[in-house]
């Protein structure tokens, strides 16, 4: 548990106006004050160390900051920290368990879907809301999805095969 | 008795990635991600407009923001001697303008605030006069007499020409095209476009005055280089300057320059006393850091009527931007551009290249190629296609009779390399193959006359990979070798570093196969750094293929010095001489009773508790590897494709790629390398270029119009493999990293202009956007030159 002190993300000036708000951040509800124009992003990762959401291109097109807000997958570069007061909001840091890995995880592993692993976070999120609405999906389904999150080392293709390895997996499992 | 190598994790093993543990759990440590205490934020102000000269500079309401800490001008660097830095090429560039700025984009002022926020808030209250002056954006208006001087801060230069370059043998191509019977000419120009990883630029410089230390964390593909950039222009002392790569976001070229917000930032810091942290925006990174490409091509080659290749001219024109900035060795003022036909048998050729400066980013820098090799080779392929199609020769068949063949190595190119392996006809019979190219020109005919346009492309090129020998490849002096430093721990576990920096390719991974492969210790016993300036031994980083190729084949001597350590402890341990040890993977033996053996673990132990007397405890080496030559891999890519005639949509219908890398580490690895590489070649040919309006203004500077394929649009690739081990390499074998990416655009694009050859099509310059191929296909005309520039401009 972090302390009030830890949890301010930004020092705001004296005429700056902060909100108070209560974010449910993979699992756990936080409150910070914020000013009003801080990013989702931004909050998650100077206000929360949460530092696997990455920063990619500030436009909404590269997808590197994806997260996951009420299950949903949401650009947080493009999303303000106030809008997400009183939701949820799952992080790359929510996947994983501390005993074990999520299937999508494990299949970006496996199938070698990942290189510089910059993009990897908000991927593996994409897929995650993909497979809860989802769980059998074609491979032309899984490209789909993922439009919306840019790669520049893999290609792509291991990426899709991961995708369909942890779908096969979750299918396992459920069953 | 012997070990399972593949079980160990050693050469030839599919090994799951190292890193990936981090990286799954948004565990990575990217430049960003670091926070120091006390730590500040800088932000650049850019100039918005391409040429102007600067009147004034107000910061005044800038300084007077809560948060502010400190605001740069150029002119406070120019007090320290800091506003202008030396480049890759030996040309200067500004680290903040003083006088004029010479591109849209370049870095005016900095400020140094207490957060992000407060920083670019800040740098919007920053006023600037300045006064216009008409901008060039393109070689030929740079060129024009009455062009105005671009770099008018050069004593001695002369107008906007950078250099002018010459090799091969002039008078006996000039010959050759006299004898020839038929003289094949392309004319192109391959565009503009930028690196772009997803991860942008950035840099946290961390000054201690209490002990004068510099710590600095980069994005850098070669820290080494950057701490003696830093020790040469900073003036700060070597061994008290750090220089940190943490895991970087993907680079491709772009991480290889020194850029002007990695010396403002050290500045920063110098001057607040604070760690001082910059991240570069996404529009920052498009348009103002190392591009690549934008260079134009008047080829022509001599034929004879058997489809003999006689001799070959290249005439090149660059567009290096406002400060000539290429990463490449020093002797070549246009990279290795003359590695063109290198796997072709031409008895002669010659070239000739010019750049010019313009008021356009600055570099261009080797984008996921080695310095310009991925221009050669384009533009060699777009030449060969043309040329089968002037013969009326089919396309393979042009080929196969032009290759050097697998018994003419080495091989001595017309511009002077020398290649030495491969198996070019096996590589091209295996594509043909697998693509069915035989059965295709009925295919294509069928088609036409269901008014279906389909095309076939072929590309094959060798090309060389892994800079250098030191005799020929130097980067500013600094020869061009790498390092591996091994330390085994007494309980058989190891550490190892090099002197390259990963970014993707697997460094983590594969470099402790190598180490497996020659000591038979299992790969997951042996973690691997690099990065890291005060740990790791000296190196020129990771670029140009050139990781396996030099840093790889250091990790294989550095093992096997260690090998030769550790036998000497065997005998001692067995009781026998030395020479009547033998060694298989992990364990030496007795020869005469090969049960009487000892493991490396074994050995590791006895270096640190029972070595024999005399010798010097411990169980470590360093390897610096100068290699004997590049390697040269081997790559047949083929294309086939559909045009939608009524909206010059193109869909890849099937991509056959064989690749000739030598001998395959990670199997996995190298596989995904290629896939990537596919994906940015089809990426170039398709959508992702830079142009400029005629104002200057850089048209691609973000990612709503610099489009980079997704998942949806890129197609899926088949990957073959045909093995040539690399003849030196002290593993066999050959860089791979960017072959896909050099090979990869000339098949789509000779696919594109085979479905359209019927129509007389010859060339379509890249992109090969919808609007461009249906231009063509309607006019039945080429297209060339840069692509439109949109409207409002």
């Amino acid at each position: 548990m972090s302390s009030l002190f830890e949890e301010i993300a930004t020092p705001p000036a004296d005429n700056i106006p902060v909100r108070r708000i209560t974010v449910n951040v993979n699992g756990t509800d936080r409150t910070l004050d914020v000013e009003p124009r801080l990013l989702l992003a931004d909050l998650l990762r100077q206000g929360l160390d949460l530092t696997g959401t990455h920063k990619g291109c500030d436009t909404t097109n590269c997808g590197a900051c994806t997260v996951l807000v009420a299950g949903r997958p949401v650009k947080s570069c493009t999303m303000l920290a106030v809008q997400a007061d009183g939701r949820e909001v799952q992080t790359v840091e929510g996947l994983a368990t501390p005993s074990e890995l999520h299937p999508i995880q494990e299949g970006f592993k496996q199938e070698h879907g990942l290189q510089c692993g910059f993009c990897t976070p908000g991927m593996m999120l994409s897929a995650k809301a993909l497979l809860e609405r989802n769980p059998n999906p074609t491979e032309d389904e899984i490209r789909w999805a993922l439009s919306g999150n840019l790669c520049r080392c893999t290609g792509y293709q291991n990426i899709v095969k991961a995708v369909l390895w942890a779908a096969e997996k979750m299918r396992a499992e459920s069953n | 008795m012997s070990l399972d190598e593949i079980k160990i994790g050693g050469l030839g093993a599919s090994r799951r990635r190292v890193e990936d543990n981090r990286f799954i759990r948004g565990k990575g440590n990217y430049v960003d991600d670091i926070v120091l205490p006390g730590m500040l934020h800088m932000e650049i102000l850019r100039s918005p407009v391409a040429h102007a000269r600067i009147k004034s500079i107000d910061t005044s309401a800038a300084w007077d923001m809560p948060g502010v800490r400190l605001v740069l001008t150029g002119e406070m660097m120019a007090a320290r001697n800091l506003a202008w830095m030396p480049t890759l090429s030996y040309d200067t560039a500004a680290v903040l303008a003083t006088d004029k700025v010479r591109f849209q984009g370049q870095e005016v002022c900095a400020v140094i605030a207490d957060d992000p926020y407060i920083a670019k808030d800040a740098c919007a209250k920053i006023v600037v006069d300045y006064e216009i002056l008409p901008p060039i954006v393109n070689p030929v208006q740079a060129a024009a007499e009455d062009a105005i001087q671009i770099r008018d801060d050069k004593a001695g230069q002369v107008g906007n020409k950078v250099f002018d370059w010459e090799i091969g043998d002039k008078a006996r191509t000039d010959k050759a095209f006299e004898d020839a019977d038929l003289v094949s000419k392309v004319e192109m120009h391959y565009p503009r476009t930028h690196p772009s990883p997803i991860e942008c630029c950035g840099s946290i410089a961390d000054f201690d005055r209490a002990t004068g230390k510099l710590t600095f964390y980069v994005t850098s593909q070669a820290p080494h280089i950057v701490r003696a950039a830093v020790a040469l222009v900073a003036e700060l002392p070597e061994q008290q300057i750090r220089v940190v790569s943490p895991d970087i976001g993907g680079g491709f070229g772009n991480k290889v320059p020194v850029y002007p917000g990695y010396v403002v930032s050290i500045l920063a810091s110098i001057l607040t006393e604070k760690p001082v942290k910059w991240i570069e925006d996404k529009t920052g990174n498009l348009i103002s850091t190392g591009f690549g490409r934008d260079v134009y091509l008047k080829g022509e080659m001599a034929l004879r009527k058997d489809g003999k290749i006689l001799g070959v001219r290249m005439n090149t024109i660059s567009d290096h931007g406002a400060f000539f900035a290429d990463a490449q060795p020093s002797k070549f003022k246009i990279g290795l551009m003359h590695s063109a036909f290198a796997c072709y048998d031409i008895p002669t050729a010659h070239m000739f290249a010019t750049g010019y400066y313009t008021n356009k980013a600055p570099g261009g820098v080797a984008y996921r190629c080695s310095f310009r090799v991925t221009e050669a080779m384009f533009f060699q392929e777009r030449m060969v296609h043309a040329a089968a199609d002037d013969l009326g020769m089919d396309q393979a068949e042009f080929r196969r009779v032009n290759f050097v063949k697998d018994d003419d190595f080495p091989h001595r190119t017309a511009f002077g390399f020398l290649t030495d392996s491969g198996q070019y006809e096996k590589c091209l019979n295996v594509g043909m193959e697998a693509i069915g190219y035989k059965d295709f020109a009925k295919e294509q005919e069928e088609a036409r006359k269901r008014g279906k346009l389909l095309g076939i492309g072929i590309s094959t090129m060798t090309e060389p990979l892994g800079a250098g020998n030191s005799r020929e490849y130097d980067i500013l002096g600094i020869k061009m070798f790498d390092s591996a430093e091994l330390r085994v721990h007494m309980t058989g576990k190891a550490i190892l570093r090099t002197g390259a920096k990963t970014q993707g390719q697997g460094h983590e991974t594969t470099w402790a196969q190598i180490v497996a492969h020659e000591l038979g210790i299992p790969a997951e016993d042996i973690v691997v750094e690099e990065g890291d300036t005060d740990t790791a031994p000296f190196g020129m980083g990771t670029y140009a293929s050139r990781s396996t190729p030099v840093a790889g084949a250091a990790v294989s001597m550095a093992a096997r010095k260690v090998r030769a350590k550790a036998r000497k402890i065997a005998a001692h341990l067995l009781e026998v001489s030395e020479e009547d040890i033998e060694w298989e993977l992990g364990r030496f033996y007795v020869r005469s009773n090969s049960d009487r053996g000892v493991t490396i673990q074994e050995c590791a132990m006895a270096a640190y508790s029972n070595m024999p007397d005399g010798m010097e405890p411990g169980l470590e080496n360093t390897a610096y590897y100068d290699p004997p030559n590049l390697t040269w891999p081997f790559a047949a890519y083929f294309c086939k494709v559909e045009i939608d005639p009524e909206t010059g949509v193109w869909d890849v219908l099937q991509f056959v790629a064989v690749d000739d890398c030598g001998v395959r580490i990670n199997p996995m690895i190298v596989e995904g390398q290629i896939m990537g590489g596919l994906t940015e070649a089809y990426a170039m040919a398709n959508m992702q270029y830079q142009t400029y309006d005629e104002e200057g203004n850089c048209i691609g500077a973000n990612y709503m119009d610099f489009l980079l394929p997704t998942a949806w649009e890129t197609p899926g690739f088949e990957l073959y493999e045909v093995v040539t081990p690399c003849p030196h390499h002290p593993i066999g074998a050959k860089g791979v990293g960017e072959c896909a990416t050099v090979a990869g655009p000339a098949a789509f694009v000779n696919a594109v202009v085979n479905a359209l050859s019927h129509k007389g099509v010859r060339n379509i310059d890249m992109p090969l956007m919808p609007n461009r191929v249906y231009e063509a296909l309607t006019t039945g005309k080429d297209v060339y030159g840069m692509p439109p520039v949109r409207s409002g401009n």
